[in-house]
């Protein structure tokens, strides 16, 4: 056979193989059903959309080298056998002038579609929408916070982001000691949330578009509990997510017990805190169960008796008296701030309530 | 014996300095009022960090890595090169201060491997925790046994442990990868240019010997309540965490004024003690990416030291610099750590890939397909990665638009990179491929970059990048361009010279079983990381909750980490054997035109006894022609 026609005959069988592998990865292997969860928002679409292109580009380039590299190996075995002599060369080219133009600017046209693609979407996903939701959502460590300002400004504040379905949202995120970031998989978009006050608010756009069960969870390094720092997230149809907020929104009424749990629950204590009946399990911050009364042991060794001014001063001023066994420096030092003196003494009411 | 040698008398300079300087800075504090005579625990962090300060600079001139220096500035004349002491055993040289390219660079690779078996061992632990939901081992009272006595005793959680091995993990990887960089520049640049030694020796040994200071005091913060700021140390979070923090800070910035010394010694060296007739255009292409990468380290290395300098500051004198109430902003810090840290994860890999560019031509027997245009790519990469540092930064809060130009940027970092790829597979094409373990190192790294390489554009379009950031899919991406282009590359380059070495061949077969059993373990683990992440595992997390797929999934990585760590066990014991009684080879073991193997293995003392003369081109694989004159016409007068 002729040398040329063979030679030839050798790129169409690698480009037949780098096309059969391309088609391979892209449409069996690298879908976003089989690498993406749900897509449950407006931004998601579109994410997910570049996501598809990526995924086949990666299916050409990965194909292309790896293909060029097991047929030259296989090839080499064919000519020269599996354990070639040392003497004697392979075929000689030193390199190819226009070869090496045209992977330098064929990359470039492509990182520049790319790049503009990219541009694209992200003007798709922080597009902004008049009149929508606005929600607070306040990081701290290690627990999340939603305040839901109303027209008559009074705030409704939970530990659970509710959500209406197909409504534009911004959410305007603060925290109030180190950097966390706000991160639900299934609507893919995330924002780091900053401390330092008002100048280092940071917006988020979100249009939930799937009525579900999600979780926030906090994607940037944060301390002890940083893995611990998520909150439930419910997308709701719009009537339910007004009714929410009216319920929600209620006073809590006379019982200081019951205004306590609120608000521990709402301004995180019981993220770090046991609160709920059951057996004792390591936690963060001392468990509160059958706290009230007890004795406790601190860390210089003394002992007190968890009485109204020990767990007063305990919210106050956190590393004034450590429990042994814990650390100080880990609950934030802010409550007195965050909290009114009366919901400080319904949670207080609260602890009481636990046991002992 | 061994109590007189530089090591240990550095080490007892170091504890005996460590002591003096807390000593010092406490009685100035209790003399100002500034802290009270007793307990010490209550403001001790100031004299520790004196004690660390003053300890490090201990270690160096007890170590006697000044006294050549001092002597100068007596005015005393010193011999340029110290002769070996004939009296002392074959490893006395490595136990003390020496000025031999050839010493320091073997130093700098054990020391390496030393540093990457903690390192390993700490991903192990935590690989442990993370093979299944919930928190399940790192709880176990054995680590609180480990602790005695340390700020973590009665105060050790599962979390904090975690998030310290975690932390520590990336940072200790970080100093063995550079330790290994400067183990390869150091043992090959002077052989490959035909020079004796680098241009200024004694600043080399000084770069070499600050990493031992360096390296305790990142570990010592594991014993002074660790840190769970992660490698990148965030304030205000740094801001915040225990006092093991500053010792990873201080641990930091002694290793980077080892690559910032260590890489004008480089550049230096390959600028000025070329061979005749060597041009740049015609230097062993790994040369070029030790330069390239040398340019990086000088003039990046600074910024990460300014900004762990202004943490520590922070910390100690109260200085606002990151806190947003006083007028600080959390996000400059960010600025200043990546625009080292980027560029840095260049450092780590130009040299890996210079091995890679450097092996292909000998075991494929062909010249390497496009010499200049690898060689420039490097430069490319060096060049535009200085221009890409807000790419880790898309969702930190940083000024919106500025997220565009950094997008295009980063993204333009793909066509240096593509045109390695593209000569490599240019250069196997129709080679006469020899498979020997190097060569199977070589094209595992290839695949192993490749697959770093097309992961990341994903998280270079911003868009993507929001779902993606601080993902364990970054993670997958990041071991993939670690691996491939340092581990993998380090190993073949350790298998390639290791005869230049020491004069023996490391075994084959075991050789080929380390990388078929590294290999797929690895492909298991990181393709496993790129898929959790997908799915909703964020990086640094102690524990998960995102169902059984992601679960089992978790359980292979922790297993292929297992795998990995015994191939590397199976290295050292071959490593082990070798040198007892492994095969004597002489001369040119792998058929190469490279002048270091035209000289007896292992190589001798002052390297080439005569000046070779380049007469070639490097890679010319099937041409009649040499690369080196070994036994040059002396030149005519005054050269």
């Amino acid at each position: 056979m002729n040398k040329k026609l063979l030679s030839i005959g050798e790129y169409v069988l690698v480009a037949a193989l780098v096309v059969a592998s391309t088609y391979f990865l892209g449409a069996k292997v690298l879908t976003n059903e089989f690498l993406l969860p749900m897509q449950a928002s407006e931004q998601a679409v579109v994410i997910d959309e570049l996501f598809g292109i990526h995924w086949w580009l990666i299916a050409f380039f990965f194909s292309l080298i790896v293909v060029f590299m097991l047929y030259s190996v296989f090839r080499s075995f064919i000519v020269h056998g599996l354990r070639p002599k040392r003497e004697g060369f392979g075929e000689y080219m030193e390199g190819n002038a226009r070869l090496e133009v045209v992977w330098t600017v064929v990359p470039l046209a492509l990182v520049v579609w790319i790049a503009f693609l990219g541009a694209d979407s992200l003007g798709k996903v922080e597009r902004r929408y008049a009149g929508p939701v606005e929600i607070n959502v306040i990081g701290t460590q290690w627990s999340w916070r939603f305040e839901y300002p109303t027209e008559e400004g009074v705030s409704v504040v939970s530990d659970k982001l509710y959500l209406p379905v197909d409504k534009p949202v911004v959410l305007h995120l603060q925290s109030t000691d180190v950097i966390h970031s706000f991160w639900v998989p299934e609507f893919r978009v995330k924002q780091d949330v900053l401390p330092g006050g008002e100048a280092f608010t940071r917006d988020l756009r979100i249009t939930a578009t799937e009525i579900g069960a999600y979780k926030v969870r906090c994607a940037e390094l944060c301390g002890e509990s940083h893995w611990s720092m998520q909150a439930d997230v419910q997308v709701v149809s719009e009537a339910e997510y007004e009714a929410w907020l009216v319920q929600a929104g209620e006073d809590c009424g006379d019982e200081a017990v019951a205004c306590g749990q609120r608000w521990a629950t709402q301004f995180g204590c019981v993220s770090c805190h046991q609160a709920a009946d059951g057996p004792i399990v390591p936690t963060t911050g001392p468990t509160w169960l059958e706290l009230f009364g007890s004795v406790v042991s601190l860390d210089d060794g003394s002992t007190v008796t968890a009485d109204e001014t020990y767990i007063l001063n305990s919210i106050l001023d956190p590393n004034s008296q450590i429990h042994a066994g814990f650390r100080p420096d880990v609950m934030p030092k802010n409550f007195g701030e965050l909290l009114t003196e009366e919901q400080i003494n319904q949670i207080i009411e609260f602890i009481k309530s636990l046991g002992q | 014996m061994f109590l007189r040698s530089a090591l240990f008398k550095g080490l007892l300079g170091q504890a005996v300095g460590t002591v003096i300087g807390v000593a010092f800075v406490w009685m100035l504090r209790i003399l100002f009022g500034a802290a009270p005579a007793f307990p010490f625990d209550a403001h001790r962090e100031p004299a520790l960090v004196g004690g660390a300060v003053i300890g490090a600079i201990s270690f160096m001139v007890f170590a006697g890595v000044f006294d050549d220096w001092f002597k100068w500035t007596r005015g005393e004349s010193t011999p340029d090169h110290h002769e070996p002491d004939k009296d002392k055993p074959g490893w006395w040289r490595y136990f003390n201060v020496d000025y031999d390219h050839k010493i320091i660079g073997v130093q700098y690779g054990v020391t390496s491997l030393i540093v990457l078996g903690a390192g390993g061992i700490l991903a192990l632990l935590f690989r442990i925790e993370l093979a299944q939901q919930g928190i399940t081992f790192l709880n176990n009272e054995v680590f609180d046994l480990l602790f005695i006595g340390t700020e973590w005793y009665q105060h050790t959680s599962a979390a904090d442990l975690y998030n310290t091995f975690m932390s520590l993990h990336g940072m200790v990887m970080i100093a063995s990868i550079l330790l290994g960089v400067g183990a390869m520049s150091n043992y090959l640049v002077p052989l490959m240019i035909g020079a004796n030694d680098m241009a200024f020796p004694r600043l080399n040994a000084f770069a070499y010997w600050v990493n031992v200071p360096g390296a305790l005091l990142l570990l010592s913060s594991l014993f002074l309540g660790g840190f769970d700021t992660g490698w990148t140390g965030y304030p205000p979070l740094s801001v915040r965490a225990p006092i093991g923090v500053q010792m990873f800070l201080l641990g930091v910035y002694l290793v980077g004024l080892s690559s910032i010394f260590g890489a004008i010694n480089v550049i230096v060296t390959t600028l000025r003690l070329r061979a005749p007739g060597m041009t740049m255009f015609k230097m062993p292409i790994f040369v070029w990416a030790a330069f390239a990468t040398a340019i990086i380290q000088l003039t990046a290395t600074q910024l990460i030291g300014l900004s762990f300098q202004l943490v520590m500051f922070q910390r100690l004198l109260g200085m606002g610099f990151f806190d947003g109430t006083v007028g600080g902003n959390p996000i400059l810090f960010q600025h200043l750590f990546w625009f080292y840290s980027h560029p840095a994860v260049y450092v780590f890999i130009l040299p890996g890939l210079g091995v890679i560019s450097e092996l292909l031509p000998v075991f494929t027997r062909k010249p390497l397909f496009g010499y200049k245009w690898i060689a420039l790519s490097s430069l490319g990469i060096a060049l535009v990665g200085f221009f890409v540092w807000a790419h880790h930064m898309f969702t930190s809060g940083m000024t919106s638009y500025l997220r565009l130009p950094f997008m295009y940027s980063t993204l333009l970092v793909a066509v240096p990179t593509g045109v390695k790829f593209f000569s490599w597979a240019g250069t196997l094409w129709r080679g006469k491929i020899h498979l020997d373990t190097p060569m199977l190192f070589v094209l595992g790294s290839i695949v192993i970059f490749l697959l770093g390489g097309v992961s990341g554009p994903p998280n270079g379009t911003v868009a993507t990048d929001l779902h993606l950031h601080d993902t364990y899919w970054v993670v997958g991406h990041f071991h993939d361009t670690m691996f491939g282009g340092y581990i993998f590359p380090l190993f073949a380059a350790i298998y390639y010279w290791f005869p230049k070495m020491s004069g023996k061949r490391l075994n084959e077969f075991w050789g080929k079983v380390h990388f078929w059993v590294m290999f797929p373990a690895f492909l298991v683990m990181t393709l496993g990381q790129m898929y959790v992440g997908l799915h909703g595992m964020r990086r640094r997390i102690a524990d998960y909750d995102l169902g059984p797929v992601v679960e089992n999934v978790q359980f292979w990585i922790t297993i292929a980490a297992f795998v990995i760590f015994s191939s590397i066990l199976i290295f050292l014991v071959n490593a082990y054997f070798t040198a007892k009684r492994g095969e004597v080879v002489e001369g040119n073991v792998w058929n190469s035109r490279s002048p270091e193997w035209q000289i007896p293995n292992p190589a001798p003392l002052h390297n080439y006894s005569k000046q070779f003369a380049v007469i070639g081109e490097p890679y010319d694989y099937g041409h009649g022609d040499e690369y080196v004159n070994m036994n040059p016409a002396p030149s005519p007068a005054g050269d």
